[in-house]
C-alpha cells in the first residue's frame, strides 16, 4: 500500500470506490487514460459516454476481469483485491444465460461462484422469484424464456449475494417498458438499502431521475464528474419560461420588458390575454424582473429551465471536440 | 478458490453428460463398432465358406490321387465322358470349373497338356493350389530321376525357421516387435482419438458460453484460467466416462456377439496379429503350443506398470496441452465454422505422430526417427508410448530419452497452457471479430 496523506485516507473510507489515474491500454489503442472518480457510498453514480468511450474497460477493471496498466483502484477504502469479487455485483452489458441448463439450477450455479452456500442462495432465490412473479419458471430451461424473462433471472443473479457495489451496464436495454419500470424500482429500493450502485449508459434519459453523481467518458477521458445537480447548476443559464395574465396592451408591456431584460422569443394569446416569453438573465437575481411583472400583471408561471443532462452531454462534448 | 473450480468442473460435466447427442453417442457407438465387426467377420466367414468344386477329367495315368479336397475346394471325378460332355455338365451342374488332364506318355508331358475350363477368369488361388499340386508332382518326378524317393523328398520338404535368441540367450520369436508396437500404438491411438473428440468438446463449449453472453457474468465470479481449467477437467472427466462405458459395454456386446452368432474372431486376427508365420502354411501346428507359450511370455514381459504410468502421464499432458489450444480457439473466434483455420496446425502434428508411428517405429523403434518425435512434445505421447513396450533401458528406450521427453512435454505445457490462457482470457470479451494470426499475437502482450 502506498503511502497517503491522512485526509486522502479519510476519502478513500469514505467512497465505495476511489480511482486514481487509472490508464488502460491495448496495444495502441488506448481505452483508458488517467481516470480518477470518487463514488460515494449508498448513491447511483452514472458512467456516462458515448459508445465505446471506454466505460466498459473501466468496469471490467473493477471487476478484476482486466487489468489497469497504471493507477490505482479502491473499493471500501481497501486496495482493489480478488476477494472483493463476492461483494461486487455486475450486469453486464453483453448478457446471457447458458441455454439448455434450467433456470434454477442455473441460479445456484452462479451464486455459488459469487460465494453464496447452496442452502442460502435457495431461500433467497425463492424469496426474489416470488417477488418478481417467476416462481413457476425453475425448471424450466432459459431457451424457453422470452429475452425479456431472461434479463429478469440475470438481474436476479447480480443481485442475489447482496453485494455492497452494484454495477449495471446498460440494464434497462432488452426490457420491454412494463419490465424496465419494475426492474427501476428495485434498483430503487436496492439503493435505499445502503447499497452503491454504478450505472453505465449512453441513453441520457434515464440519467435524470436516477443518479445522483455522474462521470462524463469520452474517447477514453473523463471530461466531467460530480453530483449531477451541482453540474446542472454550473450549466444552466439563467434562461427562465415565464407566463403572466395581463388584461390590456399586452404589446406594449412587451416592448417595455424588451428594453429592459433580454427578452429570447414571446408570443401573446389576445383572446386569453396572455403574454408568454423566455427571458434570459444576467445572474439568477429574479427580484427585479419578478417586480416588474408582478406590477401589472398576474405571473402564473415562471420557471427556470435546467438542462438536461443530454444537454450538458453534447454541450460538453462538442466543447471538448472544437477545443482540440 | 478450490471449491469455485469444483463447481465449474460439476457443472461441465454434468452439461456434457446430459447432453442428448452426448449421450446418444455414448450408447450407439459401441453398437455401432461390435456390428461393424461382426459384420466384417461375418462377411469374411461367408467369403472363406464358400467351397468350390472343380470337376475332373482325367485320361491319364497320372495324378490319380494327388488332387485332395481342401478348405476352399473340393473335387469330382468325372470318368468316360468326352471333354465336351464333361464341359456340358460341369457348366449345367453350375460347378465352377473342369480340369481337363489328357492322356500322355509322361508327368511332364501330361501336365504341359492340361486345362483348367472355367466360365469367367478364374480366381488366382483356385489356380494356384491346382498349380501347387502339379508343381508337386513335378518336382518329385524330376527330383526321381535323380534318385530321391519320395520319402527322402518328403522328408527334405519339412520347413525351416532360423532358431533366433537374444544375446542374453533367451529365445526370442519372430512377430514380437510389431505386437508391442501394436500394443503401444493403440495406446497412443487412444490418446489421439481422446484430443480430437474431446479437444473439440472443450471449444465448442468456449464457444457457447460466448455466444449466449453468459461469459461475462461468469469470469465477473472467476478468474478465466480457473473457467479454462475447470471446463477442460469437467470435459475430459466426461470423456472418461463415455470411453470406459464404451470399452465396457463394447467387450460385453463383442462377447454376446461371440456366443450368438459363434463367429471366430481369431479368423480375423489371423491375418494381421501374427504375421510372418500365418502366411508360411499350416504345417507346423507342431510347434504351435510352444510359440504359444513365447508369445504368451512375451506379452507377459511387457512392461505393463510402466506402460500404464506412462500412459497416464502422456495422456495428462499430453491432453491438457491441445485441449488448452482447442480452448484458445473456441475464445478467439465467434463460431465453429471460423474454427477450421485453427484447427489443421492442431491436428497436423497428432496425425504427423500416428503415421511416424505406424511407419517408421514399428520398423525400428529406436531408430533416429522414431527417437526425434518421441522426444519432441507435440508428438512425443503418442510417438514415445508406441516405444514404451520394450521397456526402459537395455534393449528398450534409454533413461535419458524418457527422462528428456517428459521434461520437455511438461514445460511445454506449462508453456502452451500460459499461452493459450492468455489467448482464452482476452478472445473470450471480443466479440464479432474475426481473428488473424497476427491477432493472437498481440493478444499474448496484452496485460
Amino acid at each position: 500500500m502506498p503511502q497517503m496523506h491522512i485526509f486522502e485516507k479519510i476519502v478513500y473510507m469514505d467512497h465505495i470506490l476511489v480511482a486514481k489515474n487509472v490508464t488502460k491500454t491495448y496495444g495502441d489503442y488506448t481505452a483508458l487514460s488517467n481516470i480518477s472518480l470518487q463514488i460515494p457510498k449508498n448513491c447511483i453514480y452514472g458512467l456516462l459516454g458515448p459508445n465505446g468511450a471506454g466505460k466498459t474497460s473501466f468496469i471490467r477493471i473493477i471487476n478484476q476481469i482486466t487489468y489497469q496498466d497504471a493507477g490505482e483502484l479502491w473499493l471500501n477504502g481497501e486496495p482493489l483485491a480478488p476477494k472483493h469479487i463476492a461483494s461486487i455485483g455486475y450486469l453486464p452489458e453483453e448478457r446471457g444465460l447458458y441455454k439448455s441448463m434450467k433456470v434454477g439450477e442455473q441460479a445456484l450455479y452462479l451464486a455459488q461462484l459469487k460465494g453464496l452456500t447452496k442452502a442460502e442462495a435457495k431461500v433467497r432465490l425463492a424469496h426474489w422469484f416470488d417477488r418478481l412473479n417467476i416462481g413457476d419458471w425453475w425448471d424450466k430451461k432459459i431457451q424457453e424464456l422470452s429475452k425479456g424473462m431472461a434479463q429478469k433471472i440475470q438481474f436476479i443473479v447480480t443481485v442475489l449475494h447482496e453485494p455492497k457495489l452494484l454495477i449495471f451496464d446498460e440494464p434497462f436495454s432488452g426490457f420491454d417498458p412494463i419490465n424496465a419500470n419494475i426492474i427501476k424500482d428495485e434498483i430503487l429500493r436496492l439503493k435505499e438499502n445502503g447499497t452503491s450502485i454504478i450505472f453505465s449508459t449512453h441513453r441520457m434519459e434515464s440519467v435524470e431521475e436516477l443518479c445522483e453523481y455522474i462521470a462524463l467518458i469520452h474517447k477514453s477521458e473523463k471530461i466531467l464528474d460530480g453530483k449531477l445537480s451541482d453540474i446542472k447548476r454550473a450549466y444552466k443559464n439563467n434562461i427562465f419560461n415565464v407566463g403572466v395574465h395581463i388584461e390590456k396592451d399586452a404589446d406594449a408591456f412587451l416592448k417595455s420588458l424588451e428594453e429592459k431584460f433580454n427578452i429570447l422569443s414571446s408570443e401573446i394569446d389576445p383572446m386569453e390575454h396572455q403574454l408568454n416569453f423566455k427571458v434570459q438573465l444576467p445572474s439568477d437575481h429574479t427580484g427585479e424582473i419578478l417586480a416588474a411583472l408582478s406590477k401589472v400583471s398576474n405571473i402564473n408561471r415562471f420557471e427556470e429551465t435546467i438542462p438536461s443532462a443530454n444537454d450538458i452531454f453534447i454541450q460538453t462534448v462538442n466543447s471538448k471536440d472544437n477545443g482540440k | 478458490m478450490a471449491s469455485k473450480l469444483g463447481l465449474i468442473i460439476k457443472r461441465e460435466y454434468l452439461a456434457k453428460v446430459r447432453n442428448r447427442s452426448f449421450i446418444v453417442m455414448t450408447i450407439l457407438s459401441p453398437i455401432l463398432i461390435v456390428g461393424m465387426i461382426v459384420l466384417i467377420a461375418f462377411l469374411t466367414k461367408i467369403n472363406d465358406d464358400e467351397t468350390r468344386v472343380i470337376t475332373i477329367l482325367n485320361e491319364s495315368t497320372f495324378y490319380r490321387d494327388a488332387f485332395k479336397p481342401s478348405k476352399n475346394i473340393s473335387f469330382l471325378q468325372f470318368n468316360d465322358l468326352t471333354v465336351e460332355q464333361a464341359k456340358d455338365s460341369t457348366n449345367a451342374l453350375e460347378y465352377y470349373g473342369l480340369l481337363h488332364i489328357p492322356e500322355g506318355a509322361t508327368v511332364e508331358e501330361v501336365a504341359r497338356s492340361a486345362f483348367l475350363f472355367t466360365k469367367d477368369n478364374p480366381n488366382t488361388s483356385v489356380t494356384k493350389e491346382l498349380e501347387n499340386v502339379f508343381q508337386n508332382r513335378l518336382r518329385q518326378e524330376r527330383l526321381q530321376k535323380l534318385g530321391v524317393t519320395p520319402e527322402q523328398f518328403s522328408s527334405v520338404e519339412k520347413p525351416f525357421e532360423i532358431n533366433l535368441s537374444t544375446f542374453d540367450g533367451e529365445r526370442s520369436i519372430r512377430g514380437v516387435n510389431e505386437i508391442k508396437a501394436i500394443i503401444g500404438g493403440s495406446f497412443g491411438y487412444a490418446i489421439m482419438m481422446f484430443i480430437i473428440i474431446y479437444g473439440g468438446f472443450v471449444m465448442r463449449s468456449v464457444i457457447e458460453e460466448k455466444t449466449s453472453r453468459i461469459i461475462e457474468v461468469i469470469i465477473s465470479s472467476v478468474k478465466p484460467f480457473q473457467l479454462m481449467l475447470g471446463k477442460i477437467i469437467g470435459n475430459s472427466l466426461a470423456g472418461v466416462t463415455q470411453f470406459s462405458i464404451w470399452i465396457v459395454s463394447a467387450s460385453a456386446l463383442l462377447f454376446v456377439a461371440v456366443l450368438i452368432f459363434g463367429i471366430d474372431l481369431s479368423a480375423l486376427s489371423e491375418n494381421s496379429a501374427m504375421p510372418p508365420n500365418a502366411m508360411g502354411g499350416m504345417s507346423e501346428v507342431g510347434g504351435m503350443d510352444g510359440k504359444m507359450l513365447l508369445y504368451a511370455k512375451e506379452i507377459y514381459g511387457i512392461p505393463w506398470g510402466l506402460l500404464i504410468v506412462s500412459f497416464f502421464i502422456y495422456f495428462v499432458l499430453g491432453y491438457l496441452i491441445y485441449s488448452s489450444i482447442y480452448a484458445a480457439i473456441g475464445a478467439a473466434v465467434d463460431n465453429e465454422t471460423d474454427t477450421q483455420q485453427f484447427i489443421f496446425p492442431i491436428i497436423l502434428p497428432l496425425m504427423l505422430a500416428i503415421y511416424v508411428g505406424f511407419f517408421s517405429v514399428f520398423s525400428n523403434p529406436h531408430g533416429p526417427i522414431a527417437v526425434g518425435f518421441s522426444l519432441f512434445p507435440l508428438t512425443s505421447p503418442i510417438v514415445m508410448l508406441m516405444r514404451l513396450p520394450g521397456g526402459i533401458g537395455e534393449g528398450g528406450v534409454p533413461l535419458w530419452q524418457f527422462i528428456v521427453s517428459i521434461s520437455l512435454l511438461i514445460v511445454t505445457f506449462l508453456g502452451i497452457v500460459s499461452l493459450a490462457a492468455k489467448i482464452y482470457r482476452t478472445g473470450i470479451l471480443m466479440y464479432g471479430k474475426k481473428p488473424t494470426y497476427k491477432e493472437l499475437f498481440k493478444w499474448l502482450r496484452y496485460k
